[in-house]
């Protein structure tokens, strides 16, 4: 690479509190009417309060364990102030000066860390639609409780970038800290970014490309931006310190607002809400119920699993879940992420998941062959049908039929017969000339004769000995 | 406090109020009257005193109401033209709390618009004049809360007090004014100047009364984070503590998902000097050195033969040094306008309130809305409040004042080691003529020299009269406590006013 290319990630992450930030509204504002999920205090009537909702706290503390950081028990609230319809109070509040969540790190796949420079709680802000002449305002979203989480310069490559939003996604989701809808905007991500020659000491200007909001937006906004970043330094040109825009659709980035544009944001204590002070009993009590994390799943999972299966299967919390609880963790896993994934309605499955019963049974009846591989995936996707839910695998392969017959006794018998056949003489004549390759016929018609549940290696052992 | 009961109707008494007000309509108290809902509800009061039902504690009494409170009844102003078409949906916690007793709002009162001012001159409707001399200034900028008093209209009036707005009002018009403790009544409700600053009080002829008024509407409210937890009556043995236990039962004290419903996540100020709750009876009064510099004549006689009355009367008096108090006007200059700029960045001509017309632009929605909807005292705070938090000045401004402010604080804190109250004057001279400040911003905000330490400081302060000049003006001292001392402090002015 010609350039050195540094990236710092900022990520809005609303968190998935009943009500808002600082008022009792639902927080939920998915296929509501416009402006029907607001407060006096969201609408910022003169005289109105904020009042902090505790579960909102609780969250951001679960995300500041998610994200290896140390929780400060005094935090505090500071006004951001700038004017836009979309802010009803004409400022923002938001944690500048105390942040809630310290320093942390996340670790992506590739063993690389970022840091995290502090995460802070703060409020989104409502939705403007523009139709020429005039905008509407939607205040639904406005006093949506978020944390933004600030990482250090650490990343140095579009994949790393990509990688780590989608490990602070998984942190975050895993925490249930967010539902982690990425098309509803639930996660977004403002990208740093800035080339320097290699070994430079000082880093270059940056651009930030704001509100992307999928991690594939996210990779390509950097390769594209490096490719317009080092044209302008190839040609001895200096790259403009400025928010800009991405689409998805066009795959360039825009400029839409330059340094000199930039506002003041003129931070202020606020003066509404008293100190947040918290006590080490009070954190430990919420981290300690966080479930498994990503890092604690890789931890757990190492070397019983091919890398690049436990990075698929990571995406999806409930099957690292019940892949916790298997004993065979490799058969389970291959099924999840061969069979379960390819499903079309996968996404919906993976709210039901088998039992680690029905699943262990499965694998211990595969493992002694009661089960071919075609039999267990049938078995296995039949454990999903909702009126399967209740009963034992064994009894659901018994109902389709697949269980295979491992019995010498029954199986030479149903040999015998295939020998006799008539039908079968010329093979078998030809076996013995010494055309080994037409086993595989006579296995078939051992498998037909015993209407499919011969497990074939057995039978063709039987057929050899016999044939010898 | 005189309430209806079976001998007096509470419909005459709003009836002989209304009268009042209607009769001194020249001294402009009232921004509007509400005379339709106030007749209706002193008709209820009387059929629940018919039935021999509980009336409440404030049955029928007429008051008057900053025109800062939000209320159902009637638009909230803020004396503003942004607010003038303002109607709010909801109530104040503390007009609630009155309204709950049986209180009767009889109209909205004239304040310094958005409370900003010391004389009322700055209000959108016009000046509210003295109670004793119409060529003078009620004072500000509860100004129309102090003369609806004074004229004997009401029996009390709320109002706010940032910077001496309560105190300051009340002794150019001889009546007694009380500002409360920080976060002793709920601001929820009511138009926010300076955040930190801002406390709900009262006006009333007797501090008995206000005792009662503070009784019923103190008290932690979730919807003010800012709200201390109940201490107002656990403190001397207290004769209407049954209500509180009472109250304390409604629907209005429940909490939701958001309010701190107990301390373990820590999200109320915990204050660790809480008084004593045993019997208390004040030995030491403080008076502040240097406090006498600058002020008139007929003030500093009344405050020095107050002194004089308070020694012959057994009192300690003990001068105290307190030199970072001369910095409190500058440090409140800073504050005070930055979160004044911040708090009014919601009037925007988007949501409610006023809107220019011939908008071309969003920008002109904001500029021209605000200019034209702002008094030129609200701009002047507005441009000083975002210059002294813009980026590069807030170290120099508002951190700077912000750390001189905890200083304060701590001043005071060792001088009430010294002391139980401090008695200083309220406003260096009495009601100045309409006029005569109003275009000297400075000489303006000198005014409230010796009213805003103890805003800086989150004190209670009671403004009572001490007499007339020869020229018939009223005069007005201040008594000052440490936090939380608010009943004491009421109990001594009761004792004071008792002995003379």
């Amino acid at each position: 690479m010609k350039y050195e290319i540094t990236i710092g990630i900022e990520c809005h992450v609303q968190l998935k509190t009943k009500t808002k930030l600082f008022s009792e509204v639902d927080n939920d504002a998915r296929d509501k009417e416009p402006n029907s999920c607001v407060s006096p205090v969201d609408y910022a009537l003169p005289g109105m309060l904020p009042r902090l909702n505790k579960e909102a706290v609780k969250l951001a503390i679960r995300a500041g364990y998610a994200l290896n950081s140390k929780i400060n028990l005094y935090s505090r609230f500071d006004r951001k102030h700038y004017f836009y319809p979309d802010l009803p109070k004409g400022y923002q509040i938001s944690q500048f000066y105390h942040p809630i969540i310290g320093e942390g790190y996340m670790e992506l796949p590739n063993g690389t860390k970022v840091r995290i420079e502090h995460a802070h709680m703060e409020e989104d802000a409502g939705k403007l639609t523009h139709f020429g002449s005039y905008s509407l305002v939607d205040l639904n979203r406005a006093g949506t409780p978020l944390i933004e989480i600030v990482s250090m310069p650490d990343i140095h490559s579009a994949a790393d970038a990509r990688d780590y939003c989608k490990e602070l996604w998984r942190a975050m989701t895993y925490a249930g800290v967010t539902y982690g809808d990425l098309y509803n905007g639930n996660m977004r991500f403002d990208v740093n970014i800035s080339l320097a020659k290699p070994g430079a000491k000082e880093l270059g200007r940056r651009a930030e490309i704001k509100n992307l909001n999928s991690f594939r937006s996210v990779e390509r906004a950097v390769e594209y931006e490096y490719d317009r970043q080092s044209k302008i330094l190839d040609e001895g040109g200096t790259v403009k310190q400025e928010t800009r825009g991405w689409s998805d659709a066009s795959g360039k980035t825009t400029s839409q607002r330059s340094k000199e544009e930039a506002q003041d944001y003129r931070y202020m204590p606020e003066p509404d809400l008293p100190p947040l002070r918290l006590t080490e009993d009070f954190v430990k009590e919420e981290q300690d119920k966080v479930p498994l994390l990503p890092r604690d799943y890789r931890k757990s999972f190492k070397g019983k699993l091919p890398e690049d299966t436990l990075e698929v299967l990571l995406d999806y919390q409930p099957l690292m879940d019940s892949l916790s609880k298997v004993k065979d963790v490799k058969r389970i896993s291959n099924l999840y992420a061969s069979v379960l994934l390819a499903e079309e309605k996968s996404y919906e499955m993976l709210n039901d998941l088998p039992s680690a019963k029905q699943l262990d049974d499965l694998a211990e009846m595969a493992e002694k062959q009661e089960l071919s591989s075609t039999g267990m995936k049938e078995v296995f996707m039949k454990l999903f049908d909702p009126q399967m839910k209740n009963k034992a695998t064994r009894d659901i392969a018994k109902e389709l039929n697949v269980i295979q017959e491992n019995d010498t006794g029954a199986l030479e018998k149903i040999v015998d017969e295939v020998l006799s056949d008539p039908a079968c003489a010329k093979a078998i004549a030809d076996y013995k000339s010494g055309q080994e390759k037409v086993l595989g016929f006579l296995v078939g018609q051992v498998m037909k004769a015993s209407k499919g549940k011969a497990n074939p290696g057995t039978a063709g052992q039987i057929l050899k000995e016999k044939l010898a | 406090m005189k309430i209806a009961d079976k001998t007096t109707s509470a419909v005459s008494m709003v009836k002989e109020a209304l009268e009042k007000a209607k009769q001194y309509e020249d001294y402009h108290i009232f921004v509007s009257l509400n005379e339709e809902n106030a007749l209706k509800k002193a008709k209820e009061i009387d059929e629940k005193i018919a039935r021999g039902e509980n009336p409440g504690l404030l049955a029928g009494v007429p008051y008057a109401l900053k025109d800062n409170f939000l209320s159902e009844e009637g638009n909230t102003t803020a004396s503003s033209k942004i607010l003038e078409p303002f109607h709010a949906p909801i109530t104040a916690t503390a007009v609630e709390k009155l309204e709950k007793e049986g209180a009767i709002m009889l109209g909205r009162v004239n304040l310094d618009s958005f409370a900003h001012g010391s004389s009322t001159e700055n209000s959108y409707f016009g000046p509210t004049k003295n109670s004793k001399d119409k060529t003078r200034v009620a004072g500000g900028s509860s100004g129309g809360s102090a003369v609806s008093v004074a004229l004997d209209i009401v029996q009390f009036a709320t109002g706010t007090d940032t910077g001496g707005s309560i105190r300051q009002p009340a002794s150019f018009n001889g009546v007694y004014g009380f500002k409360p403790t920080y976060g002793t009544i709920s601001r929820y409700g009511v138009v926010a100047m300076a955040s930190s600053l801002d406390c709900v009080g009262f006006f009333a002829s007797d501090p008995e009364d206000i005792d009662l008024l503070m009784t019923i509407c103190s008290g932690q409210d979730p919807k003010d984070q800012t709200t201390l937890p109940d201490f107002y009556d656990q403190q001397i043995g207290d004769p209407r503590r049954a209500i509180r236990v009472m109250r304390a039962g409604s629907p209005g004290a429940e909490l939701g998902e958001g309010a701190p419903s107990d301390d373990s996540w820590g999200s109320t100020q915990q204050d660790p000097n809480t008084p004593a709750t045993s019997q208390f009876a004040a030995q030491k009064i403080g008076i502040v050195k240097d406090f006498d510099k600058g002020l008139s004549p007929e003030i500093k006689q009344a405050y020095e033969q107050e002194i004089e009355t308070l020694k012959e009367q057994g009192y300690e008096i003990v001068e105290l040094d307190m030199p970072t108090l001369k910095y409190a006007l500058p440090v409140y200059y800073i504050i005070q306008p930055a979160e004044v700029a911040s708090n009014l960045s919601r009037h925007d001509g988007i949501r409610y309130g006023f809107r220019a017309e011939n908008i071309e632009s969003l920008e002109d929605i904001y500029g021209k809305s605000r200019s034209e909807g702002f008094m030129p005292e609200n701009k002047r705070r507005i441009m000083i409040g975002n210059f002294v938090l813009s980026s590069g000045f807030y170290d120099a401004y508002f951190l700077k004042a912000a750390k001189a402010r905890t200083l304060i604080i701590k001043e005071y804190d060792e001088a009430f080691e010294k002391c139980d109250f401090i008695l200083t004057p309220v406003s260096p001279n009495p009601a100045f003529k309409l006029g005569e400040k109003v275009s000297d911003p400075l000489s303006m905000y000198m005014e409230d020299v010796l009213s805003v330490p103890l805003n800086l400081a989150g004190l209670p302060g009671l403004a009572f009269p001490v007499g007339k000049t020869a020229d018939g003006l009223d005069l007005g001292l201040q008594l000052v406590g440490p936090r939380r001392s608010d009943k004491r402090l009421l109990t001594f002015a009761k004792e004071l006013k008792e002995q003379k």
